[in-house]
């Protein structure tokens, strides 16, 4: 029973990752991920 | 080779691995390529110059601050790349990523082997990194807008020693350009860096028990999660020598599956009766006595 649990919620999660993706989120991640961030490195 | 040994090559690759561009660190620069919008189940941070990876928490926070500008754009974009990425991973593993992948993880087991007295950490300070979780990379860029309506990534801003460690302090001593615009901030980040190396001196763990918001998400999923713990009850005398070798100070005869559990396997190899295993796929029938879940 538990066992379909996580496969439940995988595959949900897998879902949310694809329609993140259809929305162009990867690119919007990217985006920020190749600039430095000011706040991470404590000046911004 | 042991599950020990095995576990801390894992963590030593994956550490170099998750951050292998090193030419990066000799240009004072990150590495920027498509690579880095694939987002990775650890606390390491893509602003350390030879990171090739998205930390997920920052990412998280970037979609929370900017997600009131975007939707007076049309662009909708609710971070479900990430979390959808984050949840997969949970729902696989669990927390296992903490004690097998986290570079973090990593320095503080090395830290902690430094001969000291150690202290133990109180139960209820788990509780913490829920709060850092719902109020620093949920509420707080979510909820605190400027007038442009960009909010901030107030975890990475304010506590985040990963990201003084692997990404300030390389980039300040790198780029003169950085250098030249340190400020109060960047004092504030290092003390809260020295703070946590201290603390990881004498205690086990502590940045992922008290703080960490990405052990808090991974950990809700260790109830359910394909890969599990499980404890015989017939062969367990409770002789505690699992919680003395537990980098968490867990009983896991208590709750095998506890979120504050990252998985590490040592107490599967400290176990002398053999009481103590991990199932991933369902090979074997769950026995009657078997404490599966807590």
């Amino acid at each position: 029973m538990k066992r379909r649990w996580a496969y439940v919620l995988f595959f949900i999660f897998i879902l949310f990752t694809i329609i993140g993706l259809k929305f162009d989120e990867f690119a919007a991640v990217l985006e920020k991920s190749i600039t430095v961030c000011l706040n991470c490195i404590g000046i911004g | 080779m042991n599950l020990i040994k095995k576990r801390r090559l894992f963590q030593i690759f994956s550490t170099l691995g998750f951050n292998i561009y090193l030419p990066s660190f000799f240009k004072g620069k990150i590495l920027q390529g498509n690579i880095k919008g694939v987002c990775v189940p650890i606390l390491n941070c893509h602003s350390c110059p030879s990171a090739i990876g998205a930390c997920p928490i920052g990412s998280i926070q970037n979609s929370l601050a900017t997600l009131k500008f975007n939707l007076s754009i049309a662009s909708y974009q609710f971070g479900l790349y990430v979390i959808g990425v984050l949840g997969a991973v949970g729902s696989l593993v669990g927390r296992m990523p903490c004690g097998w992948l986290c570079p973090f993880g990593l320095l503080q087991e090395a830290l902690y082997k430094i001969p000291s007295p150690k202290i133990h950490i109180p139960r209820f300070m788990s509780y913490g990194r829920y709060v850092v979780l719902v109020l620093f990379v949920f509420l707080l860029p979510l909820l605190v807008l400027d007038q442009y309506g960009f909010g901030q990534t107030w975890f990475c801003k304010w506590i985040c020693p990963a990201g003084t460690l692997e990404a300030g302090i390389p980039l300040v001593i790198l780029n003169e350009g950085i250098r030249s615009q340190v400020g109060l901030l960047f004092s504030w980040k290092m003390f809260v860096l020295i703070l946590f190396l201290v603390w990881m001196v004498f205690a086990q763990r502590p940045f992922c028990r008290t703080t960490c918001p990405l052990g808090a998400i991974l950990g809700l999923f260790n109830k359910v999660s394909l890969f599990r713990m499980a404890v015989d009850d017939d062969k367990c005398i409770q002789c505690n020598t699992c919680y003395e070798n537990c980098p968490v100070e867990l009983k896991i005869y208590e709750s095998p599956n506890s979120p504050d559990c990252v998985r590490c396997l040592k107490c599967v190899n400290s176990c002398q009766y053999g009481a103590i295993d991990y199932e991933f796929f369902p090979k074997k029938q769950p026995e009657k006595n078997r404490v599966q879940q807590s």
